[in-house]
């Protein structure tokens, strides 16, 4: 038996009904936890408490550029194999994704008012979230503005592969932009660089918990998006007889 | 190819076909940004680089939802689908027409509108230079846009939304040519990352964008 | 010159014709007739190469279908002869035939007019003349006679027997009387998609995929 058959609608909702408690209740658990215990870690010597806004940052951040990647993945697989279910995949995650890059700008202005004095930097880091953001919402809209549901998968998969390179591309250049502008003044944390156990297992615990959380979530969306389509369907068949 | 090219030529300079609207935008933009940011100092000098090619950037877009509407309307795009020519060398053609019509004429005039701005001297050669290698993406990044939204109706609004990011690579570069040339440094760098992306966007939007076309036809 | 193998197409996310399987041989003309909506206009851009069965087979050669439907393809400011000259030079056709399709068309005296002063029917009688400049063998004319008054529908048949007459072969879909007796008729009504039977092929619809 091949992995494709759980392409198939009624495999994958069979299987995906089965899984989504489990995932959702371990999002949960892992989230409360995480959260917790990254709360209550001893606050930095130079940072104090803002330190611990890292636990939904830097999650979030991650999940915004792996949602990306998964909907990369799953465009690539819908142009490639015809799979509904993949398409609709990719259209779920989109908004999911974009909340992550939401989250992530935001906690990131309120992470750097206390630490860099400033709501908002032009660093490249920054800046490529927000074109990140921008890229989603096209891709969003995208969906949303073209009737025929055919069409719409397919150009969206075909703007999700050229946003992807553009995305990355945006990258670099914003890169070489800020550079250009500041002679190398840089202002991003490496996550994970020099850091203490005390910060790095909540973290890796919190990680975990929001990749659950994007599971959990993409899952819902995809089943939702299934079963309307379902109805949408056998309404207009209901109708023809 | 050739054919469709003049024809997208001959169709522009005539009566209503809009020749000359992205240039008289530009002129539009160039006047309006002194009165926002006031004309004293050497603020114009500074951000005229920027302004140039944000400008050059909107008047791209204004004409864009043309590019394959007016022909999806009449008919024409189904004709050309079926026509010995592939829909990429439509697409290549359509992207070309494009640019004559509005990126060339804004190359020419660019040093006039730089005096406006009180661009320094030695930056006016390379904001040509800059402009004359960036424009072609735009236009042809332009043409991918519209044919993803060709089907849709008043789709001028999601056109943007969805090409504008995608000129951000080639704005940053384009404006640092001109920046380092008002500097006085030579911006070889930059010009180099700027033909490379006009290059490979020449090279394979064509095909994203007629595979767009082919789904909106069907 | 063209063969249609249980063919189905869909439309509006629904499987419209399924079924459907005729022969055009040189040198004969098919009408296609059945009530509006039942797919006519989707089953000759299929087989015009627009777009892709749902099921079935369609074979003909590649570069011979010239397609001529509700929209003319005209540009309101070029001239009659310079939108005759485009399709030609588009489709690799010698510039001479311009001359002669706008006689077989009784346009002569209109060739330096912007298209966009004429009226309706002449405007369906220059995009009927883009077939004879095309000088493919397989036309497939949806509606053709739209707006056209009985002298030019008389006309249009002339044209029609002239290129059948040269080796070509037509398929017409209408439900007006085109002055083609000799034309073959093929009633669409018996091949309309049924909601309750199987379906071989892909899914009429995005939706239909997870009914």
């Amino acid at each position: 038996m091949s992995l494709w058959e759980y392409a198939n609608p009624v495999k994958f909702m069979r299987l995906s009904g089965a899984v989504l408690p489990w995932v959702s209740a371990a999002a949960a658990v892992t989230l409360v936890a995480g959260l917790a215990w990254g709360f209550s870690t001893p606050p930095d010597y130079r940072q104090g408490a803002t330190v611990r806004i890292m636990f939904l940052h830097v999650p979030a951040a991650m999940m915004a550029i792996n949602a990306w990647m998964m909907m990369l993945v799953a465009s690539l697989v819908w142009i490639i194999r015809r799979h509904h279910v993949s398409a609709l995949a990719a259209r779920a995650a989109a908004p999911v994704g974009a909340v992550m890059t939401v989250i992530a700008l935001v906690t990131g202005a309120i992470w750097g008012q206390p630490t860099w004095g400033t709501w908002w930097e032009w660093d490249p880091r920054l800046t490529s979230f927000l074109v990140l953001f921008l890229f989603y919402l096209g891709y969003i809209a995208l969906w949303s503005a073209i009737e025929d549901a055919d069409s719409a998968a397919d150009l969206t998969s075909v703007m999700c592969l050229v946003g992807s390179v553009f995305a990355i591309l945006s990258r670099y250049a914003a890169l070489f932009w800020n550079q250009g502008l500041h002679q190398g003044a840089s202002l991003s944390v490496q996550a994970g660089e020099r850091m203490a156990g005390t910060y790095k297992y909540p973290l890796y615990l919190c990680m975990l918990a929001f990749f659950l959380l994007f599971i959990a979530l993409v899952l819902a969306r995809t089943r939702t998006e299934i079963r309307r389509r379902r109805a949408a369907a056998l309404i207009a068949r209901e109708a023809r007889s | 190819m050739k054919a469709l090219l003049l024809r997208d030529l001959q169709l522009a300079t005539r009566a209503g076909g809009g020749f000359g609207l992205g240039l008289a935008f530009f002129l539009i933009v160039c006047t309006l940004v002194p009165f926002g940011v006031g004309a004293g100092g050497d603020v114009l000098s500074r951000i005229a680089p920027g302004i140039m090619w944000v400008g050059a950037l909107l008047a791209c877009l204004l004409s864009l939802d043309r590019v394959f509407a007016l022909d999806r309307e009449d008919g024409s795009l189904d004709l050309l689908a079926t026509a010995p020519v592939p829909l990429e060398g439509v697409v290549l053609a359509k992207a070309a027409a494009h640019w004559i019509t509005t990126g060339l004429p804004l190359v020419v005039a660019a040093p006039v509108f730089g005096l406006l701005l009180h661009l320094p001297a030695p930056a006016l050669p390379w904001l040509v230079l800059s402009l004359a290698l960036g424009t072609p993406a735009l236009s042809m990044l332009g043409a991918f846009g519209a044919a993803l939204t060709v089907g849709v109706r008043r789709g001028g609004l999601l056109l943007s939304l969805l090409v504008l990011p995608l000129y951000i690579p080639t704005l940053i570069f384009g404006a640092e040519v001109v920046r380092m040339g008002a500097a006085g440094q030579a911006p070889t760098t930059p010009l180099a990352l700027l033909s490379g992306i006009t290059l490979a966007v020449v090279a394979a939007i064509p095909f994203a964008a007629a595979a767009a076309l082919r789904v909106n036809l069907r | 010159m063209l063969t249609v193998a249980d063919v189905a197409v869909s439309r509006g996310g629904r499987r419209a014709l399924e079924g459907v399987s005729f022969e055009l041989r040189p040198g004969h003309a098919l009408i296609l007739r059945g009530p509006n909506g039942i797919g006519k206009t989707t089953l000759l851009r299929t087989i015009a190469g627009l777009q892709d069965p749902a099921a079935g087979r369609i074979e003909r050669a590649s570069g011979s279908v010239a397609y001529a439907a509700h929209a003319d393809g005209l540009k309101g400011a070029m001239s009659v002869a310079e939108n005759l000259r485009f399709w030609a030079r588009i489709f690799g056709a010698a510039p001479a035939t311009v001359d002669a399709a706008l006689a077989a068309l009784n346009l002569s005296d209109l060739g330096s007019r912007p298209a966009a002063l004429l009226s309706a029917g002449q405007k369906r009688r220059l995009g009927l003349a883009r077939l004879v400049v095309l000088g493919r063998p397989l036309w497939v004319l949806d509606e053709p006679t739209v707006s056209l008054d009985d002298a030019s529908v008389a006309l249009f048949a002339g044209v029609v027997r002239g290129h059948l007459a040269g080796g070509g072969a037509a398929l017409l879909a209408t439900h007006v009387d085109l002055g083609l007796p000799e034309a073959a008729v093929l009633d669409l009504a018996p091949f309309r998609a049924r909601a309750d039977r199987a379906r071989a092929g892909r899914p009429a619809s995005f939706d239909e995929a997870f009914a």
